[in-house]
């Protein structure tokens, strides 16, 4: 098969029935993920009627506001209405704040992907660095010294290192504003500003797992025989990392950083509440306090989306990069 | 040392914007908002950012449904009410000329004349009515809709004139009709998109859970108010955060700090911690109605057995006012000045104990983190009753859920009630024996009889002398100890002048929007 002439277009039709495959699987993961996120917040005690009214409510307000909101039709109406309404593109009204759930997200989701992405930017090619560094240095002077900073940052809280950045650069040198509370008229070099400390507090935490893996996984393929044989045939260590062993561990690497990404999404609650920055993970926190359901469900299907489109891109690339999965 | 402070911060300033200065030094002060502009700005002419403990999306411009300290904050901001509570915690008139009653039931507002709506509306008796009736439609989902049923009518007398006629006297109406909740909407409002109010400040900019930006209304009934031009209401939800946005410069206020960064801020040349000594309380509940509180001898125990100079001192480093186990604080117009205060004294507590036969028995006692310093006075309780022999077991429960599960559910408890604006609303909510909240379940007609007659009573000396009776009941009956009130903090940048303290809340009773004012 391997010497087969269409090989070729036969492994691309394996690919993108692949890719189709992965899609399919991922709309039913997202399926059961909206189950059973309804199916747990409907565990939680009280409804939005309630938290909306607080303390003080009466009964006849409750009832007023439930029958107002549709909280007193059956879970598995106000679960297939949602889901309908999904399908047709209109992710519902918002309980809590009067104003369309898809309103709320344009403006929310703008403010997660920038700072994602400053992230990605930043981190991505940091951590390869040090982990290629590190792998090619192995236990040398530098790379111990890379594997103590990359420990201590994996056991460093994003509080602490937030918070300690906070009070050196913002409290006592004043350079840098203590909260990233872009004003809407800010320009590219504002923008940075606001966002230097937390992209450096998140990048500081998903850069120290991407840099252990990449070194991980070079290492794992350093130890094979056919780098041995490169070696023997005097290729240089650097032609050898680069042109042979890159590609074949590209898998596990593009992995962690897949993971890392999609933690930028959802996972950036501590930055986003240490800086006050209005993004989705902490619009996600306050809809599940009021108990906002359409709001929660649309943040729950967002971030599960971008995991799953992270995991299928990180997948589809180690196989382009790395022939041999072709075929797997 | 302050004024060196502010000085070299000003210097800074000229250099950066004289001299162009982009980078390096100058950077250093401009950083703060962003903007060289927009900093510079903010010194210059009043432009001001303020920073509540929390925004949510439930973040509203609906005065009824007001939920957090950010809400009051903004609607005092933008709407009026009919009266306002002046330095002595007295009532004065506001959007109304004169509020006055007969009987304490029927009472006559007049409005102020010319007064407009931020749209250019002129404000009417009807906005009056309808935004005072509006509280009882269960579909507003008003937070004071259980004040509001004593309105049994509110009629318009004419374009200025209105009655508001209650079901029961209360002398108390002006100081209720000063909340933020009831703050005057047009007549037949019920988007809440615009901020349309009679306020101070005109709403420039509104997101849920953001912030808001509002801007001096220049057409506002009262001259020379306010004072400041542009006001950016954030929330930060980390205490520690929020201190360091103080700090940094990127706030000029901060509400609510912790006792522990006081000294944080007290060390900033240009910023200070203000103190707002308030009846804002964590209590003992002993249930009245069960074993142990069913005894008189050991509530009286557990009283004497409060330390309460040591409560004040370790849990609040001073930052609160010994209470006598009723809610009524020092500072209050209605205290009751002669009333002997409780202090500890392990001897009468001891002797109380042995007549109640309790012996080595246990005693549960609930304690959580949602009562402010509840889980250490908890423990100061189990070392004192240690010493007379009382078996204290402290069992420690979450916040969250806390007000549903436990809250006056056990014998033994602690609850947390905030300020009220008045003692007939503290005494009615958490005291009289058919209230809900009757935390200590506690049932004394003699109390229920006075609190109905000082609610009506017109005459204040006479009210005085009323509500001091029931501080007395409450002290020497009641099952409830109230060691300390617990003071409000707040950080102020110091070039924010004109402040003083409002016992209902932070941030001047949250109405600070209109008295603040800059110095540099």
């Amino acid at each position: 098969m391997t010497a087969s002439p269409d090989a070729h277009t036969q492994g691309g039709r394996q690919l993108a029935l692949m890719i189709l495959g992965r899609i399919g699987a991922s709309v039913v993961t997202l399926i059961l993920v909206a189950l059973v996120v309804f199916a747990i917040s409907s565990l939680l005690p009280g409804d939005a009627a309630q938290e909306a009214l607080g303390q003080s409510a009466t009964p006849e307000q409750i009832a007023a506001l439930r029958q107002e909101m549709g909280l007193d039709r059956p879970a598995y109406e106000r679960f297939g209405t949602w889901a309908w309404g999904l399908i047709g593109g209109d992710a519902g009204q918002s309980l809590v704040a009067n104003m369309p759930v898809g309103d709320i997200i344009r403006e929310r989701l703008p403010n997660s992907l920038i700072l994602a992405a400053i992230t990605t930017l930043v981190a991505v090619p940091l951590a390869l660095g040090i982990g290629i560094a590190s792998a090619m240095n192995r236990d040398g002077r530098l790379d111990r010294a890379l594997n103590i900073a990359t420990l201590s940052m994996v056991a460093l809280p994003e509080f602490l290192v937030a918070t300690l950045a906070v009070l050196i650069f913002s409290v006592w040198l004043q350079w840098l504003p203590s909260i990233a509370l872009v004003p809407e008229e800010a320009g590219v070099a504002e923008l940075l500003k606001a966002l230097a400390m937390p992209v450096a507090a998140l990048a500081i935490v998903v850069m120290a797992q991407m840099a252990r893996m990449t070194r991980a996984a070079i290492i794992d393929q350093l130890d094979r025989p056919y780098v041995e044989m490169a070696v023997l045939k005097g290729l240089s260590l650097r032609r050898i990392i680069l042109t042979h062993v890159l590609p074949n561990s590209v898998g596990p690497i593009f992995n962690a950083v897949a993971l890392s990404l999609s933690y930028l999404l959802g996972g950036a609650i501590i930055v986003e509440t240490i800086f006050n920055y209005p993004g989705l993970a902490s619009l996600m926190v306050n809809a599940v306090t009021s108990r906002d359901m359409p709001l929660l469900q649309a943040c729950a299907m967002i971030f599960c989306a971008a995991y799953l489109a992270l995991m299928l891109i990180a997948d589809v690339a180690a196989i382009l990069a790395n022939p041999r999965l072709r075929n797997q | 040392m302050s004024d060196d402070g502010s000085i070299s911060r000003r210097r800074w300033l000229e250099t950066a914007l004289g001299g162009g200065v982009a980078a390096g030094a100058g950077s250093l002060l401009l950083a703060g908002c962003g903007s060289a502009a927009r900093k510079g700005a903010a010194s210059a002419s009043g432009r001001i950012r303020a920073a509540c403990m929390s925004l949510s999306m439930a973040d509203t411009l609906d005065p009824a449904k007001a939920a957090l300290s950010s809400d009051y904050v903004r609607h005092y901001m933008i709407y009026s009410c009919l009266t306002e509570l002046g330095r002595d915690q007295r009532p004065r008139p506001n959007l109304a000329e004169s509020i006055v009653s007969e009987d304490q039931r029927v009472w006559h507002v007049r409005l102020r004349s010319g007064v407009t709506f931020h749209d250019g509306k002129s404000l009417t008796s009807a906005d009056v009515a309808y935004s005072l009736l509006r509280h009882k439609q269960p579909l507003t989902g008003s937070k004071v809709a259980g004040i509001a049923e004593q309105f049994a009518a509110v009629r318009a007398d004419g374009p200025l004139d209105l009655v508001i006629e209650l079901s029961g006297a209360n002398a108390d109406l002006p100081i209720i009709l000063s909340q933020s909740h009831f703050g005057i909407v047009p007549d037949g409002e019920t988007r809440f998109a615009s901020g349309n109010g009679t306020g101070p400040y005109r709403l420039a900019f509104f997101t849920p859970g953001v912030r808001t930006i509002a801007r001096k209304n220049p057409a506002y009934f009262k001259p020379g108010k306010p004072h400041l031009d542009e006001i950016e209401l954030i929330g930060i939800a980390d205490e520690v955060s929020r201190v360091n946005a103080l700090l940094a410069g990127d706030v000029h206020m901060a509400l609510s700090v912790n006792p522990r960064s006081t000294g944080r801020i007290a060390a900033s040349p240009g910023h200070v911690v203000r103190e707002t000594p308030s009846s804002l309380y964590t209590d003992l509940v002993m249930r009245v109605d069960r074993f142990p509180g069913s005894s008189p001898d050991f509530v009286a125990a557990m009283k004497f057995l409060t330390d309460r100079d040591l409560i004040k001192r370790a849990l609040f480093r001073d930052f609160a006012t010994v209470g006598n186990d009723h809610p009524i604080p020092p500072f209050h117009p209605y205290h009751r000045a002669d009333l002997p205060q409780t202090t500890l004294d392990l001897d009468r507590a001891r002797w109380h104990l042995q007549r109640t036969g309790i012996g080595r028995t246990p005693l549960p006692i609930y304690a959580t983190p949602a009562a402010e310093g509840s889980v250490d006075m908890a423990s100061v309780f189990q070392e004192y009753g240690a010493r007379v022999g009382l078996n204290i077991a402290v069992n420690r429960v979450p916040a969250d859920g806390y007000w549903s599960t436990h809250w006056m559910k056990h014998p033994m408890g602690f609850g947390s009630v905030n300020p009220r604006p008045t003692a007939d609303l503290v005494f009615s909510l958490f005291f009289e024996s058919t209230a809900a909240w009757n935390e200590s379940g506690w049932n004394n007609p003699a109390f229920d009889r006075l609190l109905v007659e000082a609610r009506g009573e017109g005459d204040e000396a006479r009210r005085k002398q009323l509500y001091g009776e029931m501080q007395g009941l409450v002290r020497d009956h009641g099952g409830i100890g109230i060691p300390v009130f617990i003071s409000l903090l707040d950080g102020y940048d110091r070039r924010l002048k004109g402040w003083y303290p409002v016992p209902l809340g932070g941030f001047m009773g949250y109405a600070f929007a209109e008295h603040l004012w800059w110095e540099d």
